[in-house]
């Protein structure tokens, strides 16, 4: 789950990292309050969107009065943010974070993950702050620091002493940067986060370490301990159908090509996809329904799929094993029925019971088309999707 | 011959008295698996579709001698049952569990470090050698005695994959699901290490997904040290990056775990990649019979 830059600033001060003093508005007046309480020279108004690469996109200014700041917010809020980490449509602005401006020494960038390779928290450093991690990564990977932590262990303060060095801080700073590091740390496994990055991580001119930045996403599989941070879900930043699919435990992604997809098993599902693409279509979505999906799971699909008005025809492609063919295919039946399916359906299942599943199929005298493998079925759906593209 | 699992192995079901660990336990059984016991805390003593069921995997252990157990506990539980039994000794454990947090996965791993257990999964359909020991959720009768290996971060598509195999009419040694989290307890190198020494195995079938750089991880072991013919698949080559499509692990970001970047390695180090996962079956039987004609 993603989550706003003022949320995890919150996130972070609840824990101890330091940030600007700032708050979230969503209109232009609470703008120019905020601005005046702040009580300072410069203000940020930043755009809230979850997408990196705000500023890029003309969503991130400097105001010089509580004036400008109003106007800015004007300016800002309800436009479309395109960055380049959008989809090319871009996104709404519906919120800002309004903060004190610095004055800024220098800008590092910080950041805890999980490393899968070597199955534990790592802390990354780059003294390269505010230019993507990715892109330093693919063009000097020696600027990345990195820090195995043990989790019998913890953040020991020499690790946060180690990188400091490393990284040219002074001698004040590296240790000013133990509580900061650490703090960072507990927040980001007590919240049971997939990320916290800082980019930047500023020195002030005054000699303090900041988080001028602030991202935090959190591991979906731990969500069920953490109810507190299921309400910093924003639902105007997801799709409206995928927010719905969700609501039925559904795995749904929308894509944007013709050929609506329901197969059983991630793997399945992307194999294909993979697959339409191959017959010379486009998938219009990536669907989950689970490896046991029920007939009531079935008709909820069904309901997701059709909703997408770019569905020309759907693709089920379920390799049965627990699930029996013969029960996927009256769910099929049923939910085709209740929902007054009209579009073009290609069923391809292979596994327990598959010629009872057939059957039902070709009894019921709806328009169903049997795909006697996965290629041949993906072809069909792609034929009666109006063919390649 | 086969790997990790055979007529020998003896397995407990942790999570038995539940509603998936009961099922798969009757299933399993059905199969010719050799169950012997069920964990439950607080059940012990009781009987179990009649398994016997204990309260800990350590006295389990000590009365049945158990080299195996399947753990079919939820999520919030998963990992505290992974951790005993790895405590108690016990070589091969297979979780099947989906949605274990990677935190606690975090803790397992460095618990396996320096144990004499070998984990499958978690996130995973299970393993089984067709014919001789089934410890998962997979279809039974779908496979084939015989020589290929398979491994697979899928469910359902390795069934797909072992569908064609055996309707061509080509048997498995052992097909292994690793799983699809970003921290598994077995690698696709791992499980290439295990079929390339198995001599029973003549040919390997790998099953990968976008995310994560595993794949080429046993390509370049591939490359090194193993002889037999490997078929390889990516799926997720049309996935949008930075989207997690349904496995915690599949997930491409900063460009990196892409399946085209994951098809050069594999290609390079002699593996016959597969573009369509139509194609897998008669990819590896036409890579079987050539290198019978060698």
């Amino acid at each position: 789950m993603k989550i706003h830059e003022y949320q995890a600033k919150e996130i972070f001060r609840r824990f101890g990292v330091p940030t600007p003093r700032g708050e979230m508005v969503t209109t232009a007046e609470d703008a120019r309050k905020v601005a005046q309480k702040l009580g300072v020279p410069v203000v940020v108004v930043k755009a809230q969107i979850h997408a990196g690469g705000r500023g890029k996109g003309g969503g991130v200014k400097l105001a010089r009065s509580a004036d400008e700041a109003a106007k800015l917010a004007s300016k800002i809020l309800g436009m479309n943010l395109i960055t380049p980490q959008t989809c090319p449509g871009g996104r709404i602005v519906r919120r800002l974070l309004v903060e004190e401006g610095l004055d800024i020494k220098h800008e590092l960038y910080l950041s805890v993950l999980v490393d899968r390779a070597v199955e534990a928290p790592v802390v990354l450093g780059s003294a390269a702050g505010g230019m993507e991690i990715e892109e330093v990564a693919r063009e000097n990977p020696a600027a990345i620091l990195s820090e195995t932590i043990g989790p019998a262990v913890g953040l020991q303060p020499y690790i946060a002493r180690k990188l400091a060095f490393s990284l040219g801080l002074t001698a004040e700073l590296a240790q000013a940067a133990v509580p900061f590091l650490q703090s960072l740390y507990r927040a980001f496994i007590e919240t049971d986060a997939s990320l916290a990055e800082i980019n930047p991580l500023v020195v002030t001119d005054d000699g303090r370490l900041i988080a001028l930045d602030a991202k935090m996403n959190f591991d979906d599989n731990a969500l069920y301990r953490h109810k507190d941070l299921l309400d910093l879900r924003d639902l105007d930043e997801e799709d409206p159908l995928e927010v719905e699919a969700s609501n039925y435990k559904l795995n749904y992604i929308k894509l944007d090509g013709t050929v609506g997809c329901m197969v059983n098993g991630a793997g399945l599902a992307m194999a294909t996809m993979d697959i339409i693409k191959l017959a010379g279509g486009a998938p219009a979505n990536f669907l989950d329904v689970g490896g046991g999906a029920s007939a009531d799971q079935v008709k909820n699909a069904f309901k997701i799929l059709t909703s997408d008005k770019e569905v020309r025809s759907v693709f089920i492609n379920i390799f049965g094993g627990i699930l029996r063919c013969d029960v996927l295919a009256t769910g099929v039946v049923a939910a085709a029925r209740e929902l007054q399916l009209k579009l073009p359906v290609v069923v391809r299942m292979e596994g327990t019971n598959v010629e009872q599943g057939r059957q039902i199929l070709r009894d019921s005298g709806l328009n169903f088309t049997i795909g006697e493998n996965m290629k041949d079925g993906a072809e069909k759906a792609v034929r009666l999707a109006g063919g390649a593209r | 011959m086969s790997v990790l699992v055979n007529e020998m192995t003896r397995v407990i079901v942790q999570g038995v008295t539940g509603r998936e660990g009961g099922f798969h336990a009757s299933q399993m059984i059905a199969y010719g698996t050799k169950v012997v016991a069920g964990v439950t805390p607080g059940k012990g003593g009781t009987l179990h579709n009649d398994v016997p069921v204990f309260n800990t995997v350590a006295e389990t252990v000590r009365a049945t001698q158990a080299n195996a157990a399947a753990i079919f506990v939820p999520p919030p539980f998963a990992a505290d049952a992974m951790l005993e039994a790895i405590d108690a000794g016990l070589p091969l454990v297979v979780c099947i569990t989906e949605g274990v947090p990677t935190l606690d996965m975090v803790r397992v791993a460095a618990a396996l470090r320096g144990s004499r257990t070998r984990l499958i999964g978690p996130n995973c359909p299970g393993i089984i050698s067709p014919g001789k020991c089934k410890i998962g959720i997979m279809p039974g009768q779908i496979h084939r005695e015989g020589h290929v290996g398979v491994v697979s971060r899928s469910g359902t598509l390795t069934y797909e994959a072992v569908g064609q195999l055996t309707h061509l009419g080509i048997g498995q040694s052992t097909c292994i699901g690793i799983g699809g989290d970003p921290i598994i307890g077995t690698s696709f190198l791992d499980a290439m290490r295990l079929f390339n020494d198995d001599p029973d195995t003549h040919a390997i079938v790998m099953i990968g997904e976008i995310g994560g750089n595993a794949e080429q991880q046993a390509a370049e072991f591939i490359r090194g040290h193993v002889r037999k013919p490997v078929v390889g698949f990516i799926a997720g080559q049309t996935a949008p990056p930075g989207r997690r499509m349904g496995h915690a692990g599949a997930i491409i970001s900063g460009g990196s775990g892409t399946a085209k970047e994951k098809y050069e390695v594999m290609a390079a180090a002699g593996i016959h990649c597969v573009q369509s996962p139509a194609d897998i079956g008669q990819t590896l039987a036409a890579a079987l019979s050539k290198s019978v004609a060698r």
